[in-house]
């Protein structure tokens, strides 16, 4: 038996399976899994827009006028079939800059402002309160009716009864709980709630297969089907007309609710929150165009023949036409149908309230109270270190506001009218954020003023042709302002606005309302000018295709110490904002390496110091791009700041040239002073070596005349002669040899005979060539070689050439008395090492590296015979150094030299050029 | 199955006929479900059992609903990597039919 407690049972039985259902929904999604995204479960959820006026609601329409409750659905088809156009502009352009809701998105479109945000809040809040009551209403009434059974008896007069006895007022708080547990547990910066998603779609399911169920039993089991129904239905003619566009022949109204529903399906809060904010993946769209226009159409299948079915049943005045469905059966007797038709409606209903409420508290919390509440410098707000707590208050407090305000509604108005009338009173408040919408995504001009105008124009022409009169028909208010105007102004007649008639209520509201709305917003736009933060969001939200998307920044919530850093080094440079962050820190002993959420204060200091760099307007605006979760990328405001930006670039630009050049000039300069400097060298050499040939062949020339000129000279003079002339002639061609080998050696076009050579051959040979020298001399010879001395790649006559240098360097200088050369050879570290000592004067320490050069020789030039070209030295050190080795002198003054030179055992590469 | 892929234009151009389609589906369903023609078929006559008006309605619905379904689908079939350009993340279940 259906009792009290049992409906009571069930009721509670299916609202926490849905809970149930939500929480394991959130619970996948915490772990990666989602549940949600999937394109049945999307469309689905859209599905959330059929309410108890879908379940209860159209057949009471459907009941007093035939088939228009049908447009309701209609315009949602149409608008989904043109989704490409609308719908997913609106999830592109939301998914990029992170927009959470309506309000969100028309305030972020018209350059952010708090007031327009605010004002659409209002107006969704006030909006949407007729719509939340009739949910109530539905509930509270289908519950009364239901406890009569089996009896049909239709509850009494709302208002006659005090609050507490009042089901809907429990209905209400009970719907306001399940609200806050379903979407306000904790705060998500997306705004995703993928449990409540789930749960959405799963009483999607529950209503449509009960609406199917109760249906088919009136259809099939309460009659012998559509056939017979119909057949009946035509019989009697209030029945029949309803069959026929009779009904509908005022053309407007028709029309009208089409446009009202293809607005409602995108603007209204709830619609707008599971279509555009809970979207996961745009591709879901896709499916979405024909499946949920197909749940649509499932579920108004069976809403004529019930109604048509109810009027067959009942008399008018019996029972109220939008409880059809749920006394049907109950008069079949069938309790489980009954039970299922209950909760079915309830299903809907609770859906609804849940999203909507959630919806709503979302923008009452970001766009109506937090503004407010951060202005009131009092409360010290930017100062509270962790906001959600009081975020969460406040979400949960606006749903149990909205839903009290609900039942306050429903308690003053809701007996007065069939429920659709009451949902067609929210459509048309959600229909006046259309303009701004499509305007927004379309018309770049559309700017802030212009919405502005256009939303409170278009609401309160709709607060004074729908809403007024509905608190007149209920008594609230004098009915002399329905039948003659306010302070009997006829042509304010609130609905005949300026004597338009012959329109019903709803289709009049709508023309002044849409006329004023897109008036004001198309006229204001055309007249005041934007800002250019306005210019830069209109083009983000007209040309999000073009755009792509990708590569835009976007920030939501507080901001990062890192993004204002970020910010600091644009414009101040790097080391000072790391200094200034550093300073910061200290000041307040703070730890500001941690990645985390900057603090107001943090937020000021910067602000502060941007308005040094760029000025406080600038500044403030780069602040709250940041700080507030503007949806401007910061490339976007650089745009505006084009002009500073471009100067301070352009300088800095300058900067960079003139030290180029000053660095090119400087290369430039050494450049010549090496080339003066090689030219100077390239005279000296040509001097010396000219001196240098120019000696022996003087000495040649003047001998040679003197034997010319005197033939008398006797044969030991004459012979004297000639060997001096024989001996510069051969000191000339080694000097010039000399001079070719060495320069040769220097410009690298030596031809090495490289080839394996024993040092101690090359040693042996060496000796060879000397042995006339030190004979001459009487020179004692002490030598040294090593046995283990490894073979070695080397130019074998280039080597010879090195030691028979060294040894007649020694020969030349050694003692003239005592002469003594030692000829060492042996390996040390890497390398071996030949040495060849004398015990001459010695090469003071000055001299010892400039031995080596050219044409330098020890010992005064002038007072000294040249012993040697002075280049034998050098052309050692070519060789030795080609090779990879290193030839030096150590020697003091007063006691001998000794002449060593390296030869790297692996020495070859250099060589081969 | 493998046409020859696309440059991003005849995707493009593919995007541009299923939104064409739709707006053609749009239209049509704008013109049939509203009066005028839709008074075309309120005559208090029953078709086959079910009235008129009912039937029609019904009819129309149906039908823009399988039209828009094919119109979707229509734009996946023919662009061989099925996604559209600015929707990526579409797993390509229509090619492997």
């Amino acid at each position: 038996m259906l009792s009290p407690g049992i409906i009571l049972v069930a009721a509670f039985g299916y609202l926490c399976l849905l809970f149930a259902i939500a929480y394991y929904g959130d619970k996948r999604a915490d772990a990666g899994r989602s549940l949600v995204a999937n394109p049945y479960i999307y469309a689905l959820s859209i599905a959330v827009y059929c309410t108890a006026w879908t379940f209860y609601g159209s057949v009471g329409r459907a009941a007093a006028s035939g088939m228009d409750f049908l447009t309701i659905y209609l315009g949602p088809t149409l608008v989904f079939v043109l989704c490409w156009f609308i719908l997913r502009k609106i999830v592109r352009i939301s998914k990029v800059n992170r927009i959470t809701s309506i309000a969100d998105f028309i305030s972020a479109r018209y350059g952010k402002t708090q007031l327009l945000g605010g004002l659409v809040t209002v107006i969704a809040v006030v909006g949407v309160v007729p719509y939340i009551s009739l949910q109530l209403k539905a509930v509270s009434a289908s519950f009364n009716v239901l406890i009569h059974y089996p009896d049909v008896a239709m509850p009494g007069a709302v208002s006659t009864l005090p609050m507490f006895q009042d089901t809907a007022l429990y209905v209400a708080l009970i719907l306001a709980t399940f609200s806050i547990l379903f979407g306000t547990r904790h705060i998500d910066a997306s705004e995703h709630h993928e449990g409540m998603v789930a749960a959405i779609a799963f009483e999607s399911m529950v209503k449509l297969l009960a609406f199917l169920t109760v249906g088919a039993f009136i259809a099939f089991g309460f009659h012998d089907g559509f056939g017979d129904l119909f057949a009946k239905a035509m019989e009697h003619p209030e029945t029949r007309r309803l069959l026929t566009t009779a009904p509908t022949s005022a053309f407007g109204n028709w029309m009208t609710l089409m446009v009202l529903s293809m607005a409602a399906i995108v603007c209204l809060p709830r619609q707008w929150h599971v279509t555009v904010v809970e979207n996961v993946d745009e591709s879901h769209l896709d499916k979405a165009v024909w499946l949920f226009p197909l749940y649509l159409l499932l579920i108004n299948i069976f809403v004529l023949p019930v109604a048509v079915a109810g009027l067959l049943a009942f008399r008018p005045e019996e029972v109220d036409a939008d409880m059809y469905v749920l006394v049907l059966p109950m008069l079949a007797r069938q309790q489980g149908v009954a039970l299922v038709a209950f909760i079915g409606g309830l299903s809907a209903a609770t859906g609804m309230v849940i999203v909507e409420t959630v919806a709503l508290s979302t923008m009452v919390c970001n766009d109506l109270v937090m503004p407010v509440l951060l202005r009131w410098r009092w409360l010290r707000l930017t100062e509270r270190a962790d906001l959600s707590r009081l975020l969460l208050g406040i979400r949960r407090g606006s749903i149990v506001g909205v839903v009290l305000l609900s039942y306050l509604y429903f308690r003053l108005i809701g007996e007065s009218y069939a429920l659709v009338t009451i949902g067609l009173v929210s459509f048309a408040a959600a229909a006046q954020f259309a303009p701004a919408i499509i305007g927004g995504i379309f018309w770049k001009s559309g700017n802030r003023w212009g919405a502005l105008a256009g939303l409170g124009a278009g609401f309160l022409i709709w607060g004074y042709t729908l809403l007024l009169p509905s608190f007149v028909r209920s008594g609230w208010l004098d009915a002399e302002i329905l039948t003659a105007g306010p302070f009997g102004m006829a042509i304010l007649l609130p609905q005949a606005l300026f004597g338009l008639t012959g329109l019903d209520p709803l289709t009049h509201a709508m023309f002044w309302t849409m006329l004023v709305n897109v008036g004001a917003y198309v006229g204001v736009s055309l007249l005041t000018r934007q800002s250019a933060l306005e210019r830069i969001q209109a083009s983000t939200f007209v040309d999000i295709f073009r755009r792509g998307g990708a590569g835009q920044r976007f920030w939501r919530g507080t901001a990062t110490v890192a993004d204002l850093e970020a910010l600091l080094v644009r414009f101040i440079g790097p080391f000072r904002a790391r200094q200034a962050l550093a300073d910061y820190a200290r000041q307040r002993d703070l730890n500001l390496g941690k990645p985390g959420d900057a603090d107001a204060e943090l937020v000021q200091y910067v602000e502060r110091l941007l308005a040094g760099a760029i000025g406080t307007a600038s500044a403030r605006v780069m602040i709250a791009s940041v700080a507030k979760g503007e949806i401007m990328s910061l490339d976007e405001v650089m745009a505006i700041l084009d002009e500073a930006s471009q100067i301070i670039e352009y300088s800095r630009r300058l900067e960079q040239k003139s030290q180029e050049l000053e660095a090119t000039s400087a290369e430039l300069r050494a450049a010549n002073e090496r080339l003066k400097e090689l030219d100077r060298m390239k005279d000296d050499f040509i001097s010396t070596v000219s001196h240098e040939l120019r000696t022996p062949l003087t000495s040649i020339r003047s001998f040679g005349e003197i034997l010319f000129d005197n033939p008398a000279l006797d044969i030991e003079q004459r012979r004297g002669f000639l060997s001096i002339i024989v001996k510069e002639s051969e000191r000339l061609t080694r000097l010039i040899n000399q001079i070719l080998d060495l320069a040769k050696m220097e410009a690298g076009r030596m031809d090495w005979q490289i080839a394996k050579v024993e040092l101690k051959d090359v040693v042996a040979d060496a000796l060879a060539v000397t042995r006339g020298l030190f004979a001459e001399r009487r020179i004692r010879l002490e030598v040294r070689v090593a046995d283990d001395l490894p073979p070695i790649e080397y130019d074998r006559d280039r080597l010879i050439q090195v030691i028979v240098n060294l040894l007649s360097n020694a020969v030349k200088f050694c003692d003239a008395r005592e002469g003594f050369v030692g000829l060492e050879a042996a390996v040390e570290g890497g390398a071996m090492r030949v040495t060849v000592r004398d015990n001459g004067p010695g090469v003071s320490r000055i001299d010892q590296p400039r031995v080596f050069e050219r044409f330098q020789q020890v010992g005064n030039t002038m007072t000294a015979k040249p012993q040697g070209t002075g280049l034998g030295l050098a052309i050692c050190r070519q060789i030795v150094e080609r090779f990879g080795g290193r030839i030096w002198v150590e020697s003091e003054p007063g006691k001998g030299a000794a002449f060593s030179f390296l030869v790297p055992i692996r020495a070859v590469a250099a060589a081969a050029q | 199955m493998a046409a020859v892929q696309p440059a991003q234009r005849h995707r493009a151009t593919i995007q541009g006929l299923r939104g064409e389609r739709l707006v053609g589906l749009f239209l049509l369903g704008w013109f049939a479900l509203n009066p005028p023609i839709l008074g075309l078929f309120g005559a208090a006559t029953t078709v086959f059992g079910l009235p008129l008006l009912y039937r029609y309605l019904f009819a129309v619905w149906a039908g823009i609903i399988v039209l828009a379904a094919l119109a979707i689908r229509g734009g996946e079939d023919t662009g061989a990597t099925g996604a559209a350009e600015e929707a990526p993340a579409r797993p390509e279940t229509e090619l492997d039919r």
